[in-house]
């Protein structure tokens, strides 16, 4: 037990960086960009956004020099991990005619090897998730499986939870317990800096071979417990799932459903913020002298128009109410029915990224305490 | 295999911007003119070749009784009427002029107001002929444009996007600009444009007109929350999209919705149109 965790000293933090990088991964993560903690590509240590936390309300998120010296005291922002697994654009094949015929190409495999760093429980469950929804089913979206199962995850245990985060609710976090490589939890006091590390998989413990690991004792482990202890205490959001899967479907005509609709903007920016939602379409191209055409898959979202539009006549959902309906009740509730467990993992991204600041754990509320009003 | 589609170029009312667009498809230039006749171009070359034409594409609004009629007999010979751009599609800036009494105005800048013969109003295209295709932006999107005229050519549907310029941003990686401050017409603007300005943290200033389901209100309210003024509001909505309906209704929205506690006068925060 003992053997799979670790002390990393936070001053030889470069170190899993270059291991990673022998070991063929491009790393990718948190990095401080115009103001916002986005994910990107990251060489060293220094890249991550040292001493910076964010601020997130409903509709609203700035970034603060703390001067902490701290690697990770900053939740989720504006990106997700489908930016790298699952790309907004997808090449599926072009056509190419040659002669009386058309040849066939399908797009090159994935070739990209990620190391995520810096995973938060709710996005390491919101990758089960999608898991489930794109390998998990009949017809698999290989393009995720390939780099899904290439790439090496670093978990980080949240150390501070942000105002919209309520992955406790969810029972996604905040502490990983599995589904990482590697995870860490940063211990900075004023005798030290330092990152228990534990090892996940076999990969994982090949990684940590390479690193100048010391083990950790049991003052160590009850530490990075401490830290995950006190981050549930913290969520600022909750949201009560209580029967809200078979709630919801019953509320499906409540007229709540159209107040929402009058603030909400159908922007779709809360469709793609959200880590779990796959939904896409396909883009047709072709040039100009007819002898080349392109299939490209591109991300939609559910409040589109087009998105229920069928041949001759107005979309299935036609407003914005039934949009909205569709995207909450799907994401609480009728995901269940589909897959068998939660769309949401509590990361409170769609309550922060909607510019109007239309919060799904306060609609959630206000739905069941009409339903219970009634009841 | 291709069928070469006889096209006619005209301008209106408008800057010539969209035909420019046209013009700087620079690398796809030789082969739009060998798959396409270009048979009226006025922009391009004087050379022009009698109707009727396959496609049409128009820009500019009609302001003068005399467009009025041309519009009538450009329809008339064209298979299908496409128009390019915010003046032809929703009557260009142009149209601030329908929100006022132009006769002041003649009166104010011509020294002889009763040379000009004008409409009273910039109308859009579609108030006047049957348009079959419209393409947005101020000015237009020359990607879009030609991946039109590939699928008019390939007898495939053409897809124009109408939803919200924020995927273009969400597919960039671009950190709403709204949640983080910075006053944004993207939400209720069509995209197309690729996210142009939002990428260099300038709010969108709506150049693609409304998006599909455009709730201009919801937008104002949460500008309001944000310190924007009323006359900044009015100044964001009525620009090059001003009489695309709803933005052209934003002047009873600001008026009916003004209230002594949020007072005209909190400018802070607007960075993104000043």
């Amino acid at each position: 037990m003992s053997n799979r965790r670790h002390i990393l000293n936070a001053d030889a933090f470069d170190q899993l960086f270059d291991a990673l990088r022998d070991a063929g991964y491009t790393t990718v993560g948190p990095t401080l960009h115009d103001g916002a903690i986005v994910y990107d590509a990251l060489t060293c240590a220094a890249d991550l956004p040292v001493g910076w936390i964010d601020v997130q309300e409903a509709g609203r998120y700035a970034v603060q020099d703390t001067g902490s010296g701290r690697y990770f005291d900053y939740t989720v922002g504006p990106h997700t991990w489908k930016r790298f697994l699952r790309p907004p654009r997808e090449p599926l094949f072009e056509a190419i005619r040659s002669g009386a015929g058309v040849a066939f190409h399908a797009a090159a495999a994935p070739e990209e090897t990620y190391a995520l760093m810096g995973v938060r429980a709710c996005d390491l469950a919101a990758l089960g998730v999608l898991d489930a929804v794109l390998t998990g089913q009949t017809y698999v979206d290989t393009r995720y499986a390939t780099r899904r199962s290439r790439a090496f995850v670093v978990a980080v245990q949240c150390a501070r939870a942000g105002n919209t985060c309520f992955c406790v609710s969810m029972n996604t976090g905040p502490r990983a317990s599995a589904g990482f490589d590697l995870a860490l939890t940063e211990l900075k006091d004023a005798g030290r800096h330092v990152f228990v590390v534990e090892v996940g998989s076999p990969r994982g413990a090949t990684i940590a071979a390479a690193l100048g690991l010391r083990d950790s004792t049991e003052e160590d482990w009850a530490a990075a417990r401490a830290v995950s202890a006190a981050t549930a205490a913290n969520m600022g959001r909750q949201l009560d799932t209580t029967g809200l899967v078979s709630l919801l479907q019953q509320e499906a005509e409540n007229p709540l459903w159209n107040d929402i609709a009058q603030r909400c903007l159908a922007c779709a920016n809360c469709t793609m913020v959200c880590p779990t939602c796959f939904c896409t379409t396909v883009e047709i191209d072709s040039d100009l002298e007819q002898t080349r055409a392109s299939h490209t898959q591109v991300s939609d979202s559910c409040f589109h128009a087009s998105f229920t539009q069928m041949h001759g006549g107005p979309p299935v959902r036609d407003t914005t109410s039934a949009r909205y309906r569709q995207w909450l009740t799907h994401k609480l509730s009728t995901w269940h029915d589909q897959f068998g467990h939660s769309g949401c993992v509590g990361c409170g991204r769609c309550v922060t990224w909607c510019p109007v600041g239309i919060d799904l754990t306060a609609e959630a509320a206000r739905l069941r305490a009409s339903h219970e009003e009634r009841a | 295999m291709t069928t070469r589609l006889k096209l006619a170029v005209w301008k209106f009312a408008s800057c010539d911007g969209c035909q420019l667009q046209i013009l700087d498809c620079e690398d796809e230039l030789l082969v739009l003119a060998e798959v396409v006749d270009i048979a009226y171009f006025k922009e391009a070359t004087r050379h022009e070749d009698p109707g009727p034409y396959d496609l049409s594409l128009v820009e500019g609004s009609i302001t003068t009784a005399h467009d009025a009629e041309r519009i009538r007999q450009v329809r008339a010979q064209s298979r299908i009427l496409v128009t390019i751009g915010a003046c032809a599609t929703s009557g260009g800036i142009q149209a601030l002029k329908n929100f006022d009494d132009v006769a002041v105005y003649k009166s104010i800048v011509y020294a002889t107001p009763a040379y000009v013969s004008s409409l009273a109003t910039s109308t859009p295209i579609a108030d006047h002929v049957t348009v079959d295709y419209a393409i947005p932006g101020c000015p237009i999107d020359k990607t879009m444009l030609l991946r039109f005229l590939s699928a008019l050519l390939a007898g495939r549907k053409p897809d124009i996007p109408t939803h919200t310029a924020c995927v273009a941003c969400k597919h960039s990686g671009v950190a709403c600009l709204m949640v983080r401050g910075i006053p944004c017409m993207g939400p209720v603007t069509r995209a197309g444009c690729d996210a142009l300005c939002p990428k260099f943290a300038r709010g969108c200033f709506g150049c693609f007109g409304p998006s599909e389901t455009a709730n201009v209100d919801a937008l104002i309210a949460q500008w309001r929350e944000m310190g924007v003024d009323e006359a900044t509001i009015m100044r964001a909505f009525h620009t090059f999209q001003a009489w695309a309906p709803p933005f052209r209704q934003v002047g009873d929205v600001v008026k009916s919705q003004t209230s002594p506690s949020r007072g005209a006068s909190q400018g802070q925060g607007r960075q993104g149109h000043d």
